[in-house]
């Protein structure tokens, strides 16, 4: 897998299938419905519970807006992805190209789909921190690598960002 | 009493001490807490967006997150505070608004 700015894209190529299918998943990823623990982490209270006014309004007046703003953002990240289903062939490697302008929405989509990910599982701080980590065996191994591969999809485009 | 000039006041004018409503709602904080997952550079761009800090600030600030679990990043009415803390949620960062005690 490589990265590289391509005027005005981020290309990531040389994806091999199991990459390409976990950035497939980052949609799905970032569906807390029917996950309590991802539910509360991505809509976190706005003060101490023992501020009820300002929870209370928060739930009825922010928390649409912010519901929205998910949203937008994974629907931006799966428009993109459309281009991963241009890969025929099949085990091949492919590319994909995010418009630097989507590049907050990939940051906000893969940062969902990390804290979702990781409130399902509920990873500890020492699995969060392991990279180096045995092979894939279960489930939540694969979640965890997920965790760490999106993480890594973010420091490229945070650097890119920067640049 | 007699004052060096020559005259006394007699009816004192005391004026009431008034406070504009920016001051009087003064005590709230923004706060945002440690969180293992979002990433340290990640962390930082945020408050550079949100709160326009120049780079090594909002370092300080995030090293303060991951180190002592919590950092005040603005203090000041609670309207301003709630739109803070509502920008800082849209970038998914665990963050509080509080009275200041």
């Amino acid at each position: 897998m490589e990265f590289r700015r391509q005027n005005e894209c981020l290309e990531i190529s040389e994806l091999d299938p199991f990459l390409a299918e976990l950035l497939r998943q980052i949609p799905e990823s970032c569906n807390v419905e029917g996950v309590e623990a991802a539910q509360q982490r991505i809509f976190s209270g706005p003060a101490p519970a023992s501020e009820k006014e300002i929870c209370a309004e928060w739930k009825v007046y922010v928390e649409p807006e912010l519901r929205r703003l998910f949203r937008s953002a994974t629907e931006t990240v799966e428009a993109d992805l459309q281009q991963l289903n241009g890969c025929t062939k099949p085990f091949a490697n492919c590319t994909l190209r995010i418009p630097t302008e989507n590049a907050q929405a990939w940051l906000n989509a893969l940062n969902q789909a990390r804290l979702a990910i990781a409130a399902k599982y509920n990873f500890t701080d020492g699995e969060l921190c392991d990279h180096y980590r045995s092979p894939i065996g279960s489930r939540r191994d694969l979640g965890l690598f997920q965790v760490n591969f999106y993480g890594f999809l973010q420091e490229f485009i945070l650097q890119d960002l920067e640049l | 009493m007699q004052s060096s000039f020559g005259s006394s006041v007699e009816n004192p004018v005391i004026e009431q001490e008034t406070r504009a409503a920016e001051e009087i709602d003064l005590p709230w904080q923004v706060i945002v807490h440690n969180d293992p997952v979002n990433l340290m550079s990640y962390v930082t761009m945020v408050f550079q967006k949100v709160f326009g800090l120049p780079k090594e600030k909002a370092e300080k600030h995030m090293l303060e997150v991951h180190q002592l679990g919590r950092s005040i990043l603005w203090s000041g009415m609670r309207e301003r505070a709630e739109l803070y803390v509502q920008q800082l949620h849209g970038y998914l960062l665990l963050a509080t608004l509080e009275r200041t005690n």
